[in-house]
């Protein structure tokens, strides 16, 4: 019915096959359409949020996607202005996957707010002292550059393609995509930078609170550094996840290898200046506030363990799985360091948003905790669905992988 | 916000802030002019087409 959409020279499942595997991403979908609805129109009220928690679970999945979408503006990086061609193979997987992640979370924003409609104040009425300020310009403004680096991929459909227009468009676009390239790279690295700053300054919460250089605490250049880490292992995630649902090899090995070894250099690199922060911050700022490391610490998920487990087994473990060949080239291995750098910088995300906010800040408060309502649930499990189901639409309409062809050439 | 809004101030800080994000907007927008003209110059037959 649709194959005259499809790829060229490539197999794709039979519609009815396909629309089957939509069903429970629509269904996610339609969950955070009815929690939407209800946040829109009878407020924040249906949410857990509160003053102790202005920021909650949708902040959390917000800086965790964003992070985990870097994944887009490093390949672009390291393809067009470092030069690791091998990476071309893997792009407009990264591409899409961080056009999913940002979008989603700019939506998730607008619900955020409370007043979607009052969203552009922050454009027109900027406080320029804000790090949000600076992340909502930088977010929004590298979506539209994602949206751009995406065009010529879509262009590439076997129907748009045959229109001259949109081919030669398409062309020209892929001609200078260095240019927006280096400006996503530019706009990634300060809304990457000021998510951390964001945390560094606050100097009433020295759980999070961080000494730095000039304006930028510690946490601005860590942000930074831990989703570059984390964002190509998640490309990687998702391209094998592709090829285990699809039963077929998509991307080179040799692309993978690569973006997994930078990975893993990039992620040592981030552990050792993320355990010289924390021991700075246990001997430096928690003893300044007159308070002890386990001041800080309760049980369950505000419990000291996380902070150990986002270091050692979510930030040493992997590394080290990383940067040995042996590991990397195991296909299993690579798989769990990958899932393992992504759950870290969950952790860490969730560390600095929730138990920043659970820990009290005067000697009269108490300690606070958080379960999100099932209308945040629902928000948040649509950005699931909608990943999906956007990625399941280009994988089958849209040249995603260059090389599907020639590693699958089909036989009838 | 622009230098014509109320609440702009003529002060480093604003031209800084907003100066790198207008040369990124800047840079985005001409790029996208720069294609748009290219493909007219192609389709028109003025310029010879690429292909990748």
């Amino acid at each position: 019915m649709d194959s005259p959409l499809l790829p060229e020279g490539v197999k794709r499942c039979s519609p009815a096959k396909f629309l089957f595997w939509t069903l429970p991403w629509f269904l996610l979908l339609a969950w955070g359409g009815l929690s939407a609805f209800l946040c829109l129109y009878k407020g924040l009220n249906q949410t857990n949020m509160s003053n102790i928690f202005a920021f909650a679970l949708w902040i959390v999945f917000d800086l965790a996607i964003i992070a985990l979408g870097a994944g887009a503006f490093f390949t672009g990086f390291l393809v067009y202005i470092v030069g690791k061609k091998e990476l071309k193979n893997i792009l407009n997987a990264a591409v899409i996957i961080g056009f999913i992640c940002y979008s989603a979370a700019i939506v998730m924003l607008g619900i955020d707010i409370g007043q979607p409609l009052r969203g552009w104040f922050i454009f027109w009425h900027a406080n320029i002292h804000s790090m949000l300020v600076e992340v909502s310009f930088c977010i929004t403004a590298y979506l539209m550059v994602l949206g751009i680096e995406f065009i010529p991929n879509i262009l590439e459909n076997r129907k748009l393609a045959e229109i001259r227009e949109f081919r030669l468009f398409g062309h020209s676009l892929h001609h200078i995509m260095g240019v927006f390239a280096a400006t996503g790279v530019f706009l990634s690295f300060f809304h990457q930078g000021s998510l951390g700053g964001m945390f560094g300054v606050m100097y009433a919460r020295p759980f999070a609170a961080r000494e730095g250089f000039y304006i930028w605490p510690w946490t601005f250049f860590l942000f930074i550094y831990s989703s570059i880490a984390a964002g190509p292992c998640f490309t990687i995630l998702c391209t094998k996840l592709t090829e285990l649902i699809t039963r077929k090899k998509l991307v080179p090995n040799n692309a993978v290898q690569t973006l997994a070894k930078i990975s893993g250099w990039l992620l040592a690199s981030y552990m050792v200046l993320k355990i010289i922060d924390t021991l700075g911050w246990i001997y430096g700022v928690v003893p300044r506030a007159g308070l002890t490391f386990m001041d800080f610490f309760r049980e369950g998920p505000y419990g000291v363990w996380m902070m150990v487990a986002e270091i050692i087994v979510f930030g040493v473990l992997p590394a080290i799985m990383l940067l040995s060949p042996k590991a990397r080239e195991s296909e299993g291995l690579l798989i769990i360091a990958c899932l393992l750098n992504c759950t870290g910088i969950v952790f860490n995300r969730f560390l600095f948003i929730v138990v920043t906010l659970a820990i009290p800040v005067m000697p009269f408060d108490r300690f606070w905790s958080y379960l999100p309502t099932w209308q945040e649930w629902g928000i948040a499990m649509a950005v699931v669905g909608y990943g999906f189901l956007l990625f399941s639409a280009a994988y089958r309409y849209l040249p995603v992988f260059p090389k599907e062809r020639e590693l699958n050439p089909v036989t009838e | 916000m622009t230098p014509l809004s109320f609440e702009w101030q003529w002060n480093v800080e604003y031209i800084i802030f907003f100066g790198l994000l207008y040369i990124a907007l800047g840079v985005v927008s001409v790029g996208l002019v720069v294609v748009v003209i290219k493909t007219a110059l192609q389709v028109f037959g003025f310029m010879r087409e690429r292909h990748f």
